[in-house]
């Protein structure tokens, strides 16, 4: 397994390998086999960015992946065929195969329509940005993509409005595209409220209709109607760039990376006790301690974070061999969400951390269900009195039938992830649980101001608007 | 058609009648938010059943044929593995 981090050393693959099998080619342009041969296995969609710390301009990704494709267009179009094949997951965290999207998407009635989701709401999560701003044209391809294929002429970039760099990157690429390659799809570049919950579908879907950006109650999914009623396929802006990929140089080259079960590259953010945090292109299934150590990762690290706030945490050396992919994971109950890996260093309170998140968690709700906007600030206070070593009553007790009690119980899936990141602390962090219970309090957890806070978090957002 | 009882998260306010007027099947949380039986509604409730959704005060209850969420493609909401679904 190969492993490239953002603005590191590039390991090249082994340029003897086919590019496209006969049987599983779509049309591809001459020159392709060759451009896929220079992309390594885990350089794929990271391979401009050791060169520039700019967004790569749209000559020189052409220079780099080639042309854009034709694959026809509907519902037995080649490229919904080719992105099922290559066994592609939305990489936004969900995981759903993404063809399977495309196709019901594209057999409902009506035009419908393509939605680019490059919030990034997750704090420890910052890869959506880094393949924004150095691979702009390759996440454009692939909402062009897309579009074509499924019969929709318009695709929505929702990016966060607190990006403003990255808006403006978004917007030029978008510019330049229309100069030289004319506009076949229009492509409209929209800033939205940057919550935790504004990134989930349903908010984005009723911010482009003129509502808040905050989830609906759901069914209709907006596979079904979504934005102007339309159907509405709305991937993330790496699921797209995939599809770039597997457009150019189709799902058997998809596949030479990765497991058979879990193909292709993803980007992964690590932080927290390594000694180079950032954005790495990884293979799917990459065992857990092989990227915290290419990482940098303390040998002495005790405990890691897997899928970010929504996540899980995990003993380090369990977890070590596992292979990051969710068909792996699932085995642990964790899933490896948007690429997020967090190593909690020694010394650091992995219940205050976790009390911490919630807290945040909390404040971030929509304010829309009561179980959620009641239940997790209950949730996060029962953890931080845990952590402070000071509970008021069977605190244990009160906080597992609390959890219970949210879960599944909101619109969305916000109470769900944060009972889930709370229930797997109680459960890693289980030695320290009972030494808080009775007093016996860590030095992180003593220190009111938290001055070793691992966990990234943005200010409060309070009252901030939601539109 | 077998019915189960089904909650609008976002339009319940915590009125709680429901859970007054369907004990068996509804009963309410710590902060006053009802919380479903996930079985069907028996015959002998069907009524009394029909009878809490047309009183909730903000039209958030409903009844909803069984089988009716299970024939979304699985998953194309976006999952949480692990999350038991209570609605």
């Amino acid at each position: 397994m190969s492993m490239t981090r953002h603005g590191g050393t590039v390991h090249w693959a082994n340029p003897a390998q086919p590019a496209l099998s006969a049987a599983t080619a779509p049309s591809v342009s001459h020159g392709a086999s060759h451009r896929s041969e220079r992309l390594g296995l885990s350089s794929r969609l990271t391979a401009g960015w050791p060169d520039t710390d700019r967004p790569d301009p749209l000559r020189s990704h052409l220079d780099r992946y080639g042309p854009l494709p034709h694959l026809g267009t509907g519902r037995h179009g080649a490229l919904i065929d080719a992105v099922t094949r290559a066994g592609l997951t939305g990489r936004g965290g969900a995981g759903f195969p993404t063809g399977v999207k495309m196709r019901s998407v594209a057999s409902r009635r009506g035009e419908p329509v393509v939605v680019a989701n490059g919030m990034e709401s997750e704090p420890a999560s910052e890869k959506d940005k880094a393949l924004l701003s150095r691979a702009p044209h390759l996440v454009l391809d692939g909402a062009v993509l897309a579009a074509t294929a499924i019969g929709a002429s318009t695709v929505h970039l929702c990016l966060p409005s607190s990006r403003e760099g990255l808006i403006s990157i978004a917007q030029r690429a978008v510019d330049e595209r229309a100069r030289n390659i004319g506009a076949q799809v229009s492509i409209e570049v929209h800033a939205m409220p940057h919550r935790y919950v504004s990134s989930e579908e349903t908010s984005l879907v009723h911010w482009l209709n003129g509502g808040d950006a905050r989830p609906t109650a759901a069914p209709p999914r907006p596979y079904e109607k979504g934005v102007g009623g339309r159907p509405t396929l709305l991937d993330n802006v790496e699921t797209l760039a995939n599809i770039a990929l597997i457009a150019r140089f189709g799902p058997s080259w998809y596949r030479q990376a990765g497991l058979a079960d879990a193909p292709g590259t993803m980007l992964t953010t690590i932080s927290g006790a390594v000694d180079a945090p950032g954005v790495y292109e990884i293979e799917v299934g990459t065992p857990v301690g092989e990227v915290l150590a290419r990482s940098g990762a303390r040998p002495d690290v005790g405990a890691v974070l897997i899928g970010g706030y929504f996540g899980t945490w995990h003993d380090a050396q369990q977890v070590a061999r596992l292979p990051m992919a969710a068909t792996a994971l699932r085995a642990v109950d964790a899933s490896p969400g948007a690429g997020v890996l967090v190593a909690l260093p020694p010394g650091a309170c992995g219940l205050t951390e976790t009390a911490r998140v919630l807290a945040w968690l909390a404040d971030q709700g929509a304010g829309q269900c009561g179980p959620c906007m009641f239940g997790l600030p209950a949730i996060a206070d029962d953890f931080t009195q845990l952590a402070s070593g000071r509970p008021r009553g069977p605190v244990l007790d009160r906080l597992d039938r609390r959890l219970g009690a949210v879960i599944g119980r909101g619109a969305c899936r916000h109470p769900d992830g944060a009972v889930r990141l709370a229930r797997s602390a109680l459960r890693t962090f289980a030695a320290d649980v009972n030494s808080h219970v009775s007093g016996r309090v860590c030095l992180p957890g003593r220190q009111s101001e938290q001055p070793r806070a691992v966990l990234p978090l943005p200010p409060p957002t309070g009252e901030e608007a939601w539109r | 058609m077998r019915q189960r009882v089904a909650v609008d998260p976002i339009a319940c306010t915590g009125h709680g009648i429901c859970a007054e007027m369907l004990p068996e099947l509804i009963w309410l949380d710590e902060w006053g938010y009802p919380m479903l039986a996930e079985h069907d509604v028996p015959r002998h409730l069907a009524g009394l059943a029909r009878r809490a959704v047309r009183l909730c005060p903000t039209l958030a209850l409903r009844l909803e044929a069984s089988s009716a969420d299970r024939n979304l493609p699985a998953g194309a909401e976006g999952r949480l593995a692990g999350g038991e679904r209570r609605r």
